[in-house]
């Protein structure tokens, strides 16, 4: 489930990260011990630039305004009732992206996957491109297109119609982030679908299955590890995700991201924002930790799909 | 990887998927006249073409200073995270260790942390180091969260390189770090090249890190942007976001040529 620009230099996300690592045949006798020191600078980095930062908001979410030990942060967040439905709403908001990111992300993977080299080239190139550029950009087409006076009310109107509120509500939040969201799944599933053998479903439809139960015995289940890492890989990252719901969401639809950062940047309260952001963190490595149950940590590391 | 044969979808699926791609394409595509619009207003149609949004982008200095800014962050982020990413893929592709897993999964922690949990944390710690508001600081930022792709790509890289190469080369009397420097490395510079043109274009285009880490003195781009946006959707935007658009797409022509560079080495 890895983004990844692979060693062609074509950037993608890809179930295959480094396929291969474990291995243990002679060719690699050259190098074998003595080389581990090279990893020290990256593990510093991380050590002293995300590992320490991390266990010290853990620290930080255990502390009240004298800097004594407290849960009182945490019981802060589960008594009230506002807190329990920002939770509520950022799992129901990350949930209800995944689903429509899927049904409108296999068809476009689908096609992609079995198309021939020049149409999946340019379709390729009309995911990758939009995936590349800045969020902001494509926010901000996306408010050019939305907003009240916008194109789409502009067209509306054209007609004699009546405006529709398009954004700042729960619509726009979702139009938003399921288009956000939408690469991560269209190619987590093409990674997969590329490894499925189209002559299974031939040989299927040969021995008198019809097109659609062709399609739904045979190559959906072989395409459910694609099904399964892009829907977690959605989930995951929509559940953190502070730019578009700030952008296009409404008042009530802001998630947990959104509360860590008011609660750092208006109300300074860094110890209750801390507990925000651990409550966070393990949503996240709940997820992660699915993952690695059903699509397996071993082949997010070794697999070639 | 690849299928032997490929299935033809039906109609009605290809057609869904290429509504798909418009939708994709759409919001990217959209500002591109917006941002030539005569129009004071936005508006769409434009009415007629002018320049008059990208005079005011790069005629004024908040703009330009933001994007001085960028460019710093953005090369020093790329720049340490190639250095730190290729020395840590040769053990990963090249050595055989125990808890060779583990220190995978450490290696991409990063990438499964949400980006505002690592802002704010980066953002405690630098504030208490007074770095805060610095652009080392964001750079720093950067690079953490960049650091995992660049190391998979390239382990991935190396692996894709024979190391009988360099044993050859070591065997002829080599030492070690010349078969490397003279033998691998020019094997895997398009791999470094393409994941430092990606962690530049991530570390120019990446908001959450700048938005805690930067301050009045290092206001990046994106930062800049939010900024606007959050207040009024005005054209200049467009001529800004068709400025990144460009951006995008020089890298990933880029890219493509030191892909196609391999292909003929």
């Amino acid at each position: 489930m890895t983004l990844q620009v692979d060693s062609q230099g074509s950037v993608g996300v890809s179930e295959s990260a480094a396929n291969g690592t474990v291995n243990g045949d002679g060719t690699k006798a050259s190098w074998r011990g003595g080389q581990l020191w090279l990893l020290l600078p990256a593990l510093a980095l991380l050590a002293i630039f995300f590992a320490y930062p991390l266990f010290d908001v853990v620290l930080r979410s255990f502390r009240d305004s004298q800097g004594g030990f407290t849960t009182q942060n945490y019981e802060a967040f589960f008594s009230r009732a506002i807190y329990i439905r920002v939770l509520l709403l950022t799992i129901e908001i990350a949930f209800l992206t995944t689903v429509f990111s899927l049904i409108v992300g296999y068809p476009l993977a689908y096609v992609l996957a079995n198309s021939g080299p020049t149409v999946r080239s340019f379709m390729m190139l009309c995911v990758m491109l939009p995936f590349m550029t800045s969020i902001l950009v494509r926010t901000y087409g996306w408010m050019v297109i939305l907003r009240p006076n916008g194109i789409v009310n502009t067209a509306l109107a054209t007609l004699g119609l009546g405006e529709i509120q398009l954004i700042y509500n729960r619509g726009g939040l979702m139009i938003g982030m399921v288009y956000t969201m939408l690469p991560y799944m269209v190619l987590t599933l093409y990674s997969v679908m590329r490894g499925i053998d189209g002559r299974f479903v031939a040989v299927a439809q040969s021995l008198g299955a019809g097109r659609w139960s062709a399609f739904w015995r045979i190559y959906f289940p072989l395409s459910m590890p694609g099904v399964a890492g892009g829907s977690l890989l959605v989930f995951i990252l929509a559940a953190g995700f502070y730019i578009t719901p700030r952008l296009m969401g409404g008042d009530r639809d802001q998630m947990l991201a959104s509360i860590i950062a008011y609660q750092v940047d208006v109300l300074l309260n860094f110890n209750f924002a801390s507990a925000i952001a651990v409550i966070l963190l393990i949503i996240t490595l709940a997820c992660f930790g699915l993952y690695a149950r059903i699509v397996g940590l071993k082949q997010l590391l070794t697999s070639k799909v | 990887m690849g299928s032997d044969a490929l299935i033809n979808p039906s109609l009605p699926v290809r057609i869904a998927a290429w509504v798909m791609l418009a939708f994709l394409m759409a919001p990217v595509l959209i500002i591109i006249p917006v941002s030539f619009s005569s129009a004071q207003y936005l508006s769409f149609p434009p009415p007629g073409f002018s320049l008059q949004w990208y005079e005011r982008f790069f005629g004024n200095k908040d703009w330009l200073s933001a994007i001085w800014v960028s460019v710093q962050v953005a090369t020093l982020s790329a720049g340490l995270t190639i250095v730190v990413s290729t020395l840590a893929a040769i053990p990963l592709a090249r050595s055989d260790f125990s808890r060779k897993t583990l220190v995978y999964g450490l290696l991409l922690a990063p990438m499964i942390v949400p980006v505002i949990i690592t802002a704010i944390a980066l953002y405690f710690v630098f504030a208490r180091i007074g770095m805060g508001g610095t652009v080392i600081a964001i750079a720093i930022g950067h690079t953490i969260v960049v650091m995992p792709i660049a190391i998979v790509v390239l382990s991935a890289t190396l692996q894709g390189v024979d190391s009988r190469l360099e044993n050859a080369a070591m065997s002829l009397g080599a030492s070690r770090f010349q078969a490397f420097r003279k033998v691998t490395l020019p094997l895997i510079a398009p791999g470094i090249i393409s994941a430092g043109l990606f962690a530049f274009l991530t570390s120019f285009d990446e908001l959450v890190i700048p938005l805690f880490l930067g301050g009045p003195n290092a206001q990046t781009l994106a930062v800049r942007i939010w900024n606007s946006v959050m207040l009024e959707i005005e054209p200049t935007i467009a001529a800004v976001s068709t400025f990144l658009i460009a951006l995008t797409v020089l890298v990933m022509i880029a890219a493509n040529l030191v892909k196609k560079a391999r292909r003929w080495a």
